[in-house]
């Protein structure tokens, strides 16, 4: 047996910014699963990022910013049990300053009122762990880890 | 939003030939669905099988379709991939809608029905 990875990043933060509507959101997505750290993830693991970094950008454009908008800037980071996340922009802060608690709408299974939305801190809370939020200087920090699972041996490693 | 629309008797049967249903799409998608339901009667069969990714807006246009064809139409659900079941499967919506493995499938048990 190898010894364990040791819980320090793999290489630096991946960086990218955007603005924080649906259609760009999207493109993000697709750029961001095609390209290191993310394009490196098992694909389980990658349908996973992409809903969580969904959710979250997603939540941005619509609460934070909406009805204007605004820039995202999304810093990745790869380390041995997971990906590090943290999502920047300078939109509306949080209601109450925290980040929402994700509880599963309730609903009757009759049909008669079932909830469309607030299913997105929901997922969240589910997927990702160590969440984290700051309102600093009009600036939203918002900080998650998906886990993972150990990463796979690349070909360059010794 | 591109949908595939067939009627059988009294099965409509929607494919959704777009590879996601997402917060980009989630409100057209409700209003092509609402324009293809308008005025018809008996069950709507949603087919997932070309959908590869789903988030909460996309869900939540579903729920919404779901309503707006109100208690008596039934929506079935066929073709989930890995990634929409879970999405389904984790905010429990998968105890509200039936869901059929396949195409096929959901339209033998709607003519049984």
């Amino acid at each position: 047996m190898p010894p364990a990875p040791e819980p320090c990043a793999r290489d630096g933060p991946h960086g990218v910014v955007i603005r924080a509507e649906p259609t760009s959101v999207r493109a993000a997505l697709r750029s961001i699963l095609a390209a290191p750290p993310v394009s490196e993830i098992a694909p389980r693991h990658r349908q996973t990022v992409e809903l969580v970094l969904a959710e979250v950008l997603n939540n941005v454009a619509e609460h934070a910013y909406a009805p204007a908008t605004g820039h995202v800037a999304i810093f990745l980071m790869r380390f041995s049990g997971g990906l590090v996340c943290e999502v920047i922009d300078n939109g509306a802060p949080m209601p109450n300053g925290t980040a929402p608690a994700g509880r599963l709408p309730e609903f009757d299974l009759s049909g008669g009122d079932l909830p469309e939305g607030g299913f997105g801190w929901y997922l969240i809370r589910s997927l990702a762990c160590e969440i984290t939020y700051r309102r600093q200087r009009g600036t939203n920090r918002l900080g998650f880890t998906i886990p993972l699972g150990p990463p796979v041996p690349q070909a360059s490693d010794p | 939003m591109q949908l595939q629309t067939r009627t059988q008797s009294t099965v409509t049967t929607v494919t959704v030939l777009d590879a996601r249903i997402d917060a980009a799409t989630a409100i057209q998608f409700k209003e092509r669905m609402r324009e293809i339901t308008a005025g018809g009667e008996g069950r709507v069969v949603l087919d997932l099988t070309q959908v590869q990714f789903l988030d909460s807006s996309g869900l939540g246009a579903i729920v919404a379709v779901k309503k707006l064809l109100g208690p008596e139409r039934m929506l079935d659900l066929c073709g989930l991939t890995p990634t929409v079941e879970k999405v389904f499967r984790l905010t429990r919506m998968d105890t509200v809608f039936t869901i059929h493995p396949t195409l096929d499938a959901a339209i033998e048990d709607a003519a049984s029905a």
